[in-house]
């Protein structure tokens, strides 16, 4: 080693010393992106040696009360910010779409394989409890060929409040008044029929021991559990089958508005997967902490760019290039 | 430690005791005493003042209310709690007579002393599994089990109320079962030192008149321990209506009206587990009214419990 190479090696050292105030920065909130958030954390860690991003999943609810507080430098939420919420965060606040989703219903039913096709009429009949056996004709004549055992249903929910129940009943509510009435909207709501488990890997789980189970659950942990998915009628009348591209396509019709909160309750294209919704970054205008505001957009930036690639792989949505054009712009107004 | 070297001797130790000066074991004690029963006072203030907003809102109509609708702020307790006290009653029904056979034979010479403390540990040691292990356990195990004989028991004994269909994997009775093992130690345990503590004179006298050992046991030990297996019975109610984790995992997390011992329900501490994390405004203060009860019906039946226990054990002391 001669001495010049020496030299630029102690140089680089000190150099990189002098960058590395090392920051953490930490987010909490939805459950539902957590394993993509976590991986983009790790893979941005590795490109990133001096930041370290810590996400924990505990609940969308949870990510925005802490992130109101002040407890978390960013949070993860996968219902938009309500405007008393947004106000309470002294209006410090920007929410960025960070990825998307759909959510299915997924049985298991002995001797039926994925792609049983169910009605809005057949599926709100179910988790109203007006169809209450796999065998019932409103099931059974959207699917000849199929044979439907004489099995009774169990329809199984979220017990914890979910942003996937709020999304999920959204659609719901906005289909079938019946359901409007009899369940509602909401992150926390009463089933009128079947059992509720915590978590989708909770809901996950009950499905998979319950013969004759039908819930609702992210599309991630359904293909990545490998439970049997419903294709669900769209406002087209058509049936579509639950994957990313179906996915795509619902929210490549979606217009984000200004504030990029956007709810999309019965998507109207021909070939748009029912129900499918963003999840949002949340993030302060204005940072206290100049390191800290730094670290958080690189952090949002790899996400929205190099990481939207590893979406699929995990079963998430990669945004349509307008979504991530907006959130870019979004992001650049942070300080 | 004064200026004055001690002196040794009798006299000298004698004075240096009577000295006066702080005595800070004691206060160290008093403190810590004090200590505890102010973070009690403390924790049940929180709950009440976080709870108030709900309390004025729903006041008694939230425990005679039937609807838990948080999307449209709408709450009642009414099934969660008839939910925790049928959960809790039905595994102590399971319980009792199993933990009272056992705490019997624990206490009657059958077997060498040996194998009666081996026995002892292995029962008391279900005590020391964690919650969650049961809920595992529950889910893998019993919850099969109840799906397979649910319905067949459901359509042969659907005539009984609360036997009636569909019988559901996560329901009350799975939550029954499981908290019927949980309780068993405490049971056991309790309901064995009120046996074994009953005066060996009055089982010599039961003898000396001629009564055979199963005369003894049901005419003069079992009456004379009955008040400490009330106490063990309630202590366990207690334990069994706070149980929270293997609950949440079995029984089925359902806010409505119980039909069947084989309908999914829902108890205030499952509830509590669940629901808090995503909860807000107004949810949160309901959460904590359903807290509140449950803190007043726990610590009432452990009180009550105590109280039978103490009661017990004062007038067993008076029989020797």
């Amino acid at each position: 080693m001669n001495r010049t190479t020496l030299a630029a090696v102690v140089l680089a050292a000190t150099a990189s010393f002098n960058l590395s105030a090392a920051t953490t920065i930490s987010g909490s909130g939805a459950t539902f992106p957590a394993p993509l958030y976590l991986r983009w954390a790790a893979d941005f860690h590795k490109a990133n040696p001096d930041t370290t991003v810590n996400y924990q999943g505990n609940g969308s609810g949870a990510g925005v009360q802490q992130f109101i507080a002040g407890i978390t430098d960013f949070g993860g939420s996968d219902v938009a910010m309500k405007d008393e919420e947004i106000s309470k965060a002294k209006h410090n606040v920007v929410l960025i779409p960070a990825t998307a989703g759909t959510i299915v219903l997924a049985y298991n039913v002995p001797g039926v394989k994925s792609g049983l096709q169910l009605t809005r009429a057949a599926y709100i009949g179910i988790l109203v409890g007006n169809i209450k056996n796999w065998n019932d004709r409103a099931i059974a004549k959207n699917n000849p060929g199929v044979s439907l055992p004489n099995l009774p249903i169990t329809v199984v929910a979220r017990a914890d409040g979910s942003g996937t129940t709020a999304v999920f009943t959204g659609h719901c509510s906005e289909v079938s008044s019946e359901f409007k009435d009899k369940v509602g909207s909401g992150k926390s709501v009463t089933w009128p029929v079947g059992v509720a488990g915590k978590g989708n890997d909770g809901v996950t789980a009950l499905i998979k021991s319950t013969p004759g189970a039908i819930g609702y659950v992210e599309f991630g942990y359904a293909t990545s559990n490998k439970l049997n998915m419903a294709s669900l009628q769209n406002k087209a009348g058509k049936f579509i089958v639950p994957s990313i591209e179906s996915g795509s396509t619902t929210l490549a019709s979606v217009h984000l508005p200004g504030d990029l909160r956007a709810f999309i309750l019965d998507p109207n294209g021909a070939n748009d997967y029912p129900i499918a919704t963003f999840t949002w970054l949340l993030v302060h205008k204005q940072y206290a902490d100049a390191a800290k505001a730094a670290a958080v957009k690189a952090f949002v930036n790899y996400g929205l760019t190099t990481g939207q690639a590893t979406a699929p792989s995990l079963g998430y949505i990669t945004l349509p290039e307008t979504v991530v054009k907006q959130s870019l712009a979004a992001l650049a107004t942070v300080k | 430690m004064g200026g004055k070297s001690p002196t040794f001797g009798s006299s000298g130790i004698v004075a240096r005791e009577y000295r006066p000066r702080p005595d800070f074991f004691r206060a160290a004690c008093w403190l810590a005493s004090w200590f505890t029963v102010i973070l009690i006072l403390l924790i049940v203030g929180t709950i009440v003042v976080r709870a108030w907003p709900a309390i004025q809102q729903f006041g008694f109509n939230f425990i005679t209310g039937t609807q838990w609708t948080p999307n449209r702020e709408k709450f009642g307790v009414l099934p969660v709690l008839i939910g925790t006290a049928a959960s809790s009653l039905l595994a102590l029904v399971l319980a009792l007579p199993l933990g009272l056979a056992i705490s019997i034979f624990l206490s009657e010479n059958f077997l060498p002393p040996a194998v009666r403390q081996a026995i002892r540990f292995v029962v008391e040691l279900l005590a020391a599994i964690p919650s969650v292990v049961y809920g595992l356990w529950g889910i893998f195990v019993v919850i099969p089990l109840v799906q397979q004989y649910g319905t067949l028991f459901c359509s042969k004994l659907g005539f009984i109320p609360f036997f009636q269909g569909p019988a559901y994997g996560n329901s009350l009775i799975t939550a029954s079962l499981v908290l019927a093992l949980m309780v068993l130690p405490t049971i056991t345990a309790i309901s064995r030192s009120a046996l074994v503590a009953v005066p060996p004179t009055l089982r010599e006298a039961s003898y000396a008149l001629g009564g055979t050992r199963w005369e003894t046991i049901l005419g003069v030990i079992l009456p004379t321990a009955a008040p400490g297996i009330v106490a063990a019975t309630i202590l366990a109610f207690g334990r069994a209506m706070g149980e929270t984790m293997a609950v949440a995992m079995l029984i089925g997390n359902s806010q409505r009206l119980i039909s069947s011992i084989f309908s999914p329900s829902n108890t205030l501490s499952a509830l509590l587990a669940n629901q808090f994390a995503e909860a807000d405004g107004i949810q949160v203060s309901a959460l904590m009214y359903a807290a509140a009860l449950l803190v007043v019906l726990t610590l009432g039946v452990n009180m009550i419990g105590e109280a039978v226990l103490r009661y017990t054990q004062r007038n067993v002391a008076g029989l020797s």
